[in-house]
């Protein structure tokens, strides 16, 4: 089966005042039709900036797309002209934000803003585009969408917000909805409503996703691959079972044991990861992750470490053999 | 079993912000109630956790204690004394002894003060210490919080989140308090950083006997810190119990779904949960519903639940809920 979407060594950097920032570092993988997929670490690793890249929204200059290929039915995104990528975007793939107040535009009705892509898109006339986003808004659950097609999104709370964004994304069937950190300002109740409305979704249409997020729980719950990322670099990639059951990566592991889990009854003492994640601008040649790393070696700060396979299907970008 | 002594005692809290409406002349047409009447005790050397969602009044709640805000109504003791009659200069002595430590590490410090200028503060304005005196209590404390006392020169811009975290806890620290209110300490730190400074936090609590207010929406992280956790919805407190009974046997039904609501990163536990799924959005503050003001969401509500507020009781020892299904 070809794989939807595979992106392969992608490379994105920013050319700042300050320096060049390394902000994605050759990362592949891919996602195959109606998968679930987590991007998972925190700030400043570089999975928003890499979906950004994937969506061709990283704003040139100061940023610029340095290497690698992104292939959505084996056509590669990176090379599409302007009007060509404008076809994919919000419409073969989509897209939701972490803050619904800023990606949502205030001076517009929400019903404008969902009809809008199906216009586009859909050639749908004015009066069928209505309908049509009247019941993407039913289908989110906004309570009396009718009449809420008229409002602005300040009228709107985080949540409902989000839905908006939602009925947007979904508005022209998309083959992958990328979600970055979609809850993450919202209050937990919330986003349990969010989550459940997108599983729902992609079990109906079948959708893949892509869902990035720091919070670990989320993922757990959420997705079948997952994708750790620390620096610009993916440093582990598994099954979900195998991420959380059986990490391999140093980082993974002591990211995992840093947290408290709500199930369980008390430890002593969280397990924290000192030192701090390494200026982008100055990144060093070996693993980003070697000053904050229990097992490292000397080979590990000259040499970056590739992704390669420990388990079936289980692969790290490490030199250490953490079972040893 | 000997109950520990009560440091802080909180009955029937209340801090309403007005509504008005007019530019010429402004009517009074309502109130904001943050706060509408809490009443619980926080014991010597404990961490009571204050949880909830937005609006539910856990922030304004560790303020009003502190005396930030002064109540609309109800009183707070602290060490016997209390703090709703004092003013002036009492009630700012009294301030050596209550610290709190803020939610946003980029706010909370003046950019245009040094480390050493923001930690030395507190000494200075409560006339504790001068001079070299005040130098060296700031470098104790500076390294207390695990920085490095060469640190005393710089800027805060010129620190990361977690740093500046550990400088607002050793500005908290500074007149040796006994009670601390930690307002979202940890909310906008990094995963692996919010471990340091927890673990920094309870350090801290042993080596000087500290007691705290940890005011979070971290579930995870409030279970992993506290002794004992209060609920807060819409400006009541629903639940408060100690730790384990609240996360075992959660009586109340937003803590039901609040706890059903939280991700835990283990998927196969996730895989066999069951949740909760509240409908619907948290309603007003300024236009609370009438009668439980849970009953607009709450997947067991009965008639009187829509008419008459439930009391806050004792169901089990030690256990306090505000529910007509527990009672």
């Amino acid at each position: 089966m070809t794989p939807l979407l595979e992106v392969s060594d992608l490379k994105t950097r920013f050319f700042t005042q300050d320096g060049v920032v390394y902000a994605v570092n050759g990362i592949s993988y891919t996602l195959n039709e109606g998968e679930t997929l987590g991007m998972v670490g925190e700030s400043g690793c570089g999975k928003s900036v890499s979906v950004l890249s994937v969506m061709r929204l990283i704003p040139e200059p100061p940023g610029r797309i340095v290497g690698g290929e992104v292939l959505f039915e084996g056509q590669d995104l990176l090379k599409m002209s302007p009007n060509e990528i404008r076809r994919v975007r919000g419409n073969r793939i989509a897209m939701i934000f972490q803050d619904p107040m800023t990606s949502l535009n205030p001076v517009l009705t929400i019903g404008r803003q969902v009809s809008e892509a199906l216009e586009l898109h859909m050639g749908m006339d004015k009066a069928q585009a209505r309908r049509r986003t009247i019941e993407l808004l039913e289908t989110v659950g906004i309570p009396q969408a009718a009449d809420r097609f008229g409002d602005y999104p300040h009228q709107f709370s985080g949540g409902m917000r989000q839905r908006v964004m939602i009925a947007m994304a979904l508005s022209c069937n998309p083959q992958i909805l990328i979600a970055d950190e979609p809850t993450t300002a919202l209050d937990v109740t919330i986003q349990a409503q969010i989550i459940d409305l997108v599983k729902r979704l992609r079990d109906e249409i079948g959708m893949a996703v892509i869902w990035i997020t720091h919070d670990l729980g989320i993922i757990a719950g959420l997705a079948e691959k997952v994708i750790v990322m620390y620096a610009g670099y993916i440093v582990e990639r598994a099954g979900v079972k195998d991420v959380y059951g059986d990490p391999r990566h140093p980082y993974t592991m002591a990211l995992l044991g840093s947290l408290p889990r709500l199930d369980e009854v008390r430890r002593e003492r969280l397990t924290s990861i000192e030192g701090l994640p390494p200026d982008l601008i100055e990144l060093p040649p070996g693993c980003p992750f070697y000053p904050r790393c229990g097992y490292r070696l000397n080979r590990c700060r000259e040499e970056m470490p590739p992704l390669e396979p420990v388990e079936l299907d289980h692969e790290i970008a490490c030199w250490v053999d953490v079972k040893q | 079993m000997q109950r520990d002594q009560v440091l802080v005692e909180v009955k029937n809290l209340k801090k309403y912000f007005p509504v008005t409406r007019g530019i010429i002349f402004q009517r009074h047409v309502g109130d904001i109630k943050a706060v509408d009447g809490i009443s619980f005790d926080i014991r010597q050397g404990e961490t009571l956790g204050l949880v909830g969602e937005s609006g539910c009044g856990k922030s304004t709640t560790g303020r009003t204690i502190l005396q930030l805000y002064r109540p609309t109504g109800g009183k707070v003791y602290f060490e016997g004394e209390d703090l709703t009659a004092l003013k002036g200069n009492v009630l700012r002595r009294m301030r050596q002894r209550m610290q709190m430590i803020f939610q946003d590490p980029y706010a909370s410090l003046n950019p245009r003060m040094t480390v050493g200028s923001i930690v030395g503060e507190p000494l200075e304005v409560h006339g504790v210490a001068r001079g070299v005196e005040k130098r060296e209590r700031v470098q104790e404390l500076l390294q207390l919080v695990g920085l490095n006392p060469y640190f005393v020169n710089r800027y805060p811009h010129e620190f990361s989140g977690g740093q500046r975290q550990r400088i607002g806890v050793a500005r908290a620290l500074a007149l040796n308090p006994s009670f601390i209110v930690c307002d979202e300490p940890i909310s906008s730190l990094d995963v692996s950083i919010q471990a340091q400074v927890v673990n920094l936090l309870e350090d801290l609590q042993e080596q000087f006997g500290l007691t705290y207010l940890f005011i979070a929406h971290d579930l995870s992280m409030v279970r992993h810190i506290s002794d004992r956790v209060a609920v807060m919805y819409l400006g009541k407190i629903v639940e408060l119990t100690d730790r384990d009974s609240l996360y075992e046997n959660p009586l109340h039904p937003y803590t039901q779904a609040l706890l059903s609501a939280v991700p835990i990163p283990d998927p196969v536990v996730e895989e066999t949960r069951q949740r909760i799924i509240l409908e619907g959005d948290v309603p007003s503050p300024a236009n609370p519903p009438r009668g439980c003001n849970f009953n607009t969401r709450c997947p067991v509500a009965m008639d009187i639940c829509h008419q008459e507020e439930p009391e806050f009781k004792e169901v089990e020892d030690g256990h306090w809920v505000a529910c007509y299904r527990v009672q």
